[in-house]
C-alpha cells in the first residue's frame, strides 16, 4: 500500500481557502436587491399558485387530448399572457379576483376530470383566454418599466416552460391508471377550485 | 484502493465546489404561504377520523376494482369540497359529527362484509359521507394564512389518504390478503363506533 500524497490535498484546501476569502456578499434578503428582473418574473409566476395550478391544469388537459393540443396550448397560452400582460401594464392597478380565479380552477379541473373531448379551437380559446386574463392580472401589479418588461419575459418563459413539460409528460401516457391519475388531478384541482369559491363568498 | 480514493476526492471536490458556487436560499416566503399549504395537508391526516374514513374509501375502492377504484376517488374530493363550501357560505348541516361516524362504521362495514352494491349506490354513499367530511374540516383556515394553499393541502392529503386505503387494498388479490383488508374494515366500523360513542356523550 502505498502512501497518498498529500499534495493534491494541500492544494485543494488551498484553492478552497482562496475561494473562501474571496466569496461575495450574500445577499441573502431578496426583498432588497432582487434576484434580477427575468428571475424576478419567473418567480412571481412560479410562487403564485392561482396563476400556476390553472396554466398545469390547461397543459394537463391539452396533453390528454394529444401532441397537436398540447403543441397549440405550448404556444398560445405564453403568447396570450404576454399580450394580457402588456395590456394590464398601460391599465390603472388592481388585483386578481379571488371568486375568478376560483372559477378557473373550476372549469379547467372539471373539463380535466371529465377528460372533456374538446375541439382544438375550443382548446385554444381557452387558452388565450387564460392567458390573456392572468397576464392582465400580473400586469396590472407591475410598475410600467423597461424592468417590467424583461420580468414579463422571464415570467412567460415560466409559463411555457410549465406547459411544455406537463403536456409532454402527459402526452405519451398510454396505460389506463396513469390516464385516470391525472384526471384524479383535476380532481383536485376542482376540488381546490369550490373550496375557493367558499373562500370568496366568506371575504377571505 | 487507490482508485477508490480518488475517486473520493473528486466526489468531495465537486461537493465543495458546489456548495461554494451556492445560490441565495430564496427562503423568505410571502406571508402564510408555507404554513397555508402545510397547515392544510396536516389537518385530514391528524384526524383519526378523517384518515380512517379516507382510508376505508380507498379500501373499498379497491375491493370492487374498476371502476370504482377510480370513481371513488375522483369523486369523493369533489362532493368533499361542496361540502366545505357549504360550511364557508354558512349552509346549516345538522349532525356532522354523527354523520362522520356513521361514514366510519358504514364504509367500515361494507369493506369488512365486501358489499358489492352497484356503481351509483356506492358513489351516492360515498358522496353523502364527503359532505360531512367537507362541512367539518374544509373551513377551518387558521388567520394569517393563503385560502388557495390551505384548500389545496387540505385536498391533496385527502386523496393521499384515498391513495393509501387503495395502495393496502392491493394485497386484495390473494386470500390472506383479502382477509387482511376486511379485517381492516373491521377495524374502522369499530373507530366509527368510539367516535359515534364520543358525538353521543
Amino acid at each position: 500500500m502505498k502512501p497518498l500524497s498529500r499534495q493534491p490535498l494541500q492544494t485543494c484546501v488551498s484553492v478552497s481557502l482562496v475561494a473562501v476569502l474571496c466569496s461575495g456578499p450574500a445577499e441573502a434578503h431578496l426583498n432588497s436587491t432582487g434576484m434580477g428582473p427575468i428571475y424576478d418574473g419567473l418567480m412571481h409566476f412560479l410562487m403564485s399558485p392561482e396563476d400556476v395550478v390553472p396554466a398545469l391544469a390547461l397543459a394537463l388537459l391539452a396533453g390528454l387530448r394529444g401532441v397537436a393540443y398540447g403543441r397549440r396550448a405550448s404556444f398560445t397560452l405564453p403568447v396570450a399572457w404576454l399580450v394580457g400582460s402588456l395590456v394590464g401594464l398601460t391599465a390603472a392597478a388592481t388585483t386578481g379576483s379571488a371568486f375568478l380565479s376560483s372559477l378557473w380552477f373550476l372549469l379547467l379541473g372539471g373539463l380535466l376530470v371529465a377528460d372533456a373531448k374538446l375541439s382544438l379551437r375550443a382548446l385554444t380559446a381557452l387558452a388565450v383566454l387564460l392567458g390573456l386574463v392572468h397576464g392582465y392580472w400580473n400586469g396590472t401589479g407591475m410598475e410600467p418599466s423597461a424592468l417590467a418588461i424583461v420580468a414579463l419575459v422571464g415570467l412567460v418563459s415560466g409559463v411555457f416552460v410549465l406547459v411544455v413539460l406537463a403536456a409532454a409528460l402527459v402526452v405519451p401516457l398510454r396505460a389506463q391508471w396513469t390516464r385516470i391519475a391525472v384526471r384524479v388531478a383535476g380532481s383536485w384541482i376542482a376540488a381546490s377550485g369550490l373550496l375557493m369559491l367558499g373562500w370568496s363568498f366568506r371575504g377571505r | 484502493m487507490r482508485i477508490a480514493s480518488r475517486r473520493g476526492w473528486t466526489h468531495a471536490m465537486v461537493g465543495l465546489a458546489a456548495l461554494l458556487w451556492a445560490q441565495t436560499a430564496a427562503a423568505h416566503l410571502q406571508q402564510g404561504e408555507a404554513n397555508g399549504f402545510l397547515t392544510g395537508f396536516q389537518h385530514p391526516i391528524t384526524g383519526l377520523d378523517h384518515v380512517l374514513a379516507m382510508v376505508a374509501v380507498g379500501l373499498w375502492g379497491a375491493q370492487l376494482g374498476a371502476p370504482a377504484i377510480w370513481v371513488l376517488p375522483v369523486a369523493f374530493p369533489l362532493v368533499m369540497a361542496m361540502g366545505g363550501m357549504f360550511g364557508l357560505m354558512g349552509v346549516p348541516v345538522p349532525g356532522v359529527e354523527f354523520g362522520i361516524a356513521a361514514s366510519a362504521i358504514l364504509l367500515g362495514a361494507a369493506v369488512m362484509f365486501e358489499v358489492r352494491a352497484p356503481l351509483f349506490v356506492t358513489a351516492f354513499l360515498v358522496g353523502v359521507f364527503a359532505i360531512f367530511h367537507g362541512y367539518a374540516h374544509g373551513t377551518e383556515l387558521p388567520p394569517g394564512q393563503s385560502a388557495v394553499l390551505y384548500s389545496m393541502g387540505f385536498v391533496i392529503a385527502t386523496g393521499c389518504l384515498h391513495a393509501l386505503g387503495i395502495g393496502i387494498g392491493a394485497v386484495h388479490r390473494w386470500t390472506w390478503g383479502q382477509k387482511l383488508v376486511r379485517a381492516a374494515g373491521g377495524v374502522v366500523a369499530v373507530g366509527g363506533v368510539l367516535f359515534l360513542w364520543k358525538a353521543l356523550a
